[in-house]
């Protein structure tokens, strides 16, 4: 017998029942929830006069809609404001753990879980988010659900799900100095499309993941749904056991032990047999800035916006000049010349402690440029925020003009107050570049956290590899 | 749900790949914490000409003529015929109430997006996949005859053209079960509570750390 592939041990250890069809109910070890996409999911429970099977197998906390300023004034959109009290009133009423907006463990879903030790290897964890994916980062098999979804999991503890197919990723060589795990991500989208993962897990490999902190893993992982993949995965290691060791939430004692030893488990066989391999070579790569529309749309930092007429593709032409009339791009503009208007560095994807360290040592010492209307630093959670302060990083961000703000999901898709207005231009460090994500009428390019704060310093991107 | 069986409908053909849910229906609207009367702003950036946010009343709105579905030809479609990878980005199940509000009941493309094509089965939304020169022609066909109609027949698995041409279409057995008989996922779950807290008490014993909270059942 073959060799078994990560997510097909993860699958396995899961399965409850399966139908001869390859349908089967899978067990879920951990479920999130934010206030935007279960409040329909609790009114449905109460319609149908049903409980959550496992109340204690969930967290919640509030994170698209809180403000970024203080708190203590709460929530002055009413719209917003409904929407969280919503996700407050149904935790106590249904017996959820919550960390409310005001506590200081609240953050992105996507920021606490990992952090809190909630996400351990080995577990199935969802969330009606598609960024759930970045807790596949710890060997654990974790992805997006819809809102029907998340009801199923309050109510049964279960999905019925089809297995997906095994792709393998593998990124050998080493990165050069400035080069990231988000460089890493937009680079593979480039290359397969944001569709190209579609139906599949991905497992991340190679000697370039391996060398990938914890928190690098995670942002890898975060933008395997960009890829079109509902999970990422990298395989447990050393890295994973240190950076999950006293966790609140992780085990203890004896119990730590015995986890530990489980987890060795938690890799692809040698003889495992993928569905789908690419391969990268992080050596290769530049630090990657995204032109477009869809996270596909990306070139690497000394390249230049790409010109549509050299698209043999019908379709992909036609979406390519929408793409840079949106935008106001030009064919053939090297990327060095485009001026953000606007910085944000934060989202699920790049708000924890080492972005916000790479972005602050860029930042160090020098100015936000003349031509930045606004540049923004919202950590991914109150403990992120507590720890930069204990590090400084806090002054250095506010000395060369950055606004240092509270934890939450903020301009990464403007539903709380941050957002781009019409036409603006942003160097950001979130996971979409879509229309209108930041703001109607935003143009948004994704970055590494050191990109974003370089192209806030000298007011237009430019290369980190140069600045020393 | 409401049960899919069969459909006759109006097409309208929205030409482009990679439509996100964000374009679907954008974030202000993801504020509401109902499932219902999301349709009025179903493509809002792309179908007013201003800017839309939560219980606006839209009959007054400026709309965008170059947008398809304000195109009279199209008015009344419950067919939308999609390119490539269509509901990708965010797992916002609003995007697929935008559509089924709005009055759509099927969506053909060539390829979805996971987490789209699981929440439109969840609502009797048929997202139908067809080989990419199939979704083409059915392109050219839309916009060149006014009125294209599709009758779409879940039982037998073809959707027929105006002509007669019945194509066959592939979907998997337990996702056209639950849409032709609208059944209710969680009570199907619910059945097998047994096997559940089997598997729970099996899990439990192999990986205790993962059930810090749960009591014996």
């Amino acid at each position: 017998m073959a060799g078994r592939t990560l997510y097909d041990k993860l699958w396995d250890d899961h399965v409850v029942r399966a139908e001869a069809d390859g349908t089967a109910l899978i067990y879920i070890d951990r479920h999130l929830v934010h206030e935007v996409t279960s409040p329909q999911a609790f009114e449905g429970l109460r319609l149908a006069g049903r409980r959550p099977w496992r109340p204690g197998a969930a967290l919640a906390v509030p994170d698209h809609n809180v403000p970024t300023t203080a708190r203590a004034q709460g929530i002055a959109d009413p719209v917003s404001r409904v929407q969280v009290e919503a996700l407050d009133a149904n935790c106590a009423a249904f017996g959820i753990t919550e960390f409310d907006m005001c506590d200081p463990r609240q953050g992105i879903v996507h920021v606490v879980g990992p952090e809190q030790g909630l996400t351990l290897p080995g577990m199935t964890v969802v969330c009606g988010d598609s960024h759930t994916s970045t807790h596949g980062a710890v060997g654990a098999l974790a992805f997006g659900i819809g809102t029907s979804e998340v009801e199923h999991v309050l109510a049964t503890q279960c999905l019925v799900l089809k297995k997906s197919r095994n792709f393998r990723v593998r990124i050998e060589g080493a990165c050069a100095p400035g080069v990231t795990a988000k460089d890493l991500a937009l680079a593979l989208i480039g290359a397969i499309g944001t569709a190209g993962a579609t139906g599949h897990t991905v497992e991340f490999a190679g000697a370039a993941v391996r060398a990938l902190s914890v928190e690098g893993r995670m942002t890898l992982c975060n933008m395997a749904i960009e890829a079109g993949a509902r999970a990422g995965l990298v395989a447990v290691d050393e890295r994973t056991v240190e950076y999950l060791r006293g966790r609140p939430l992780a085990p203890a004692g004896a119990l730590w032990e015995r986890a530990v030893q489980a987890w060795g488990e938690l890799h692809s066989d040698a003889d495992a047999v993928f569905d789908r391999e690419v391969a990268l070579d992080a050596a290769t790569l530049a630090p990657q800035v995204t032109w477009g529309t869809s996270p596909e749309m990306v070139v690497p930092v000394d390249g230049c916006v790409p010109d549509p007429a050299a698209e043999a593709d019908p379709v992909r032409r036609e979406d390519m000049r929408r793409a840079l009339r949106y935008m106001a791009l030009e064919p053939g503009m090297p990327i060095i010349e485009i001026r953000p208007d606007k910085v944000f560095i934060g989202s699920c994807t790049n708000s924890r402690i080492e972005d916000l360290r790479a972005a602050a040592a860029v930042v160090r010492g020098r100015r936000v440029a003349a031509g930045i209307r606004q540049a923004l630093v919202v950590p991914g959670s109150g403990l992120v925020k507590r720890q930069a302060e204990a590090e400084g990083l806090d002054r250095v961000f506010v000395a060369a003009g950055f606004e240092w703000r509270e934890p939450g999901c903020s301009m990464c898709l403007g539903m709380n107050p941050d957002r781009l207005a019409p036409g603006e231009r942003c160097a950001s460090t979130s996971n979409r570049n879509f229309e209108g994500r930041q703001g109607p009428g935003g143009r948004t390019h994704l970055v590494s956290p050191a990109m974003a704060a370089a192209a806030a310093v000298h007011g237009r991107f430019v290369d980190v590899r140069e600045l020393g | 749900m409401e049960p899919f069986q069969t459909l006759t409908g109006l097409v309208a053909p929205l030409d482009r790949a990679n439509v996100d849910t964000d374009a679907i229906i954008p974030k202000q609207f993801l504020k509401s914490i109902r499932r219902t009367g999301f349709g009025p702003y179903l493509f809002d950036a792309w179908r007013y000409l201003d800017h839309g946010e939560p219980g606006m009343d839209c009959a007054g709105r400026p709309r965008n003529p170059d947008f398809v579905l304000n195109q009279p030809r199209y008015r009344g479609a419950s067919i939308l015929l999609a390119r490539d990878n269509f509901g990708c980005g965010s797992s916002r199940e609003h995007a697929v109430w935008a559509l089924t509000d709005y009055g759509f009941r099927v969506v053909i493309a060539p390829t979805f997006a996971d987490i789209f094509y699981n929440n439109a089965f969840k609502n009797g939304l048929l997202a139908l996949t067809l080989p990419a020169q199939t979704v083409d022609r059915l392109f050219r066909e839309t916009q060149a005859q006014e009125g294209y109609r599709l009758t779409v027949d879940l039982r037998a698995q073809t959707a027929a053209t105006p002509g007669g041409e019945a194509i066959a279409f592939e979907i998997d057995a337990f996702r056209r079960r639950r849409l032709l008989e609208g059944l209710d996922e969680i009570g199907l779950t619910l059945q097998h509570a047994g096997a559940i807290r089997d598997y729970e008490r099996r899990r439990r014993a192999q990986a205790p750390w993962l059930f810090p909270d749960a009591p014996e059942r």
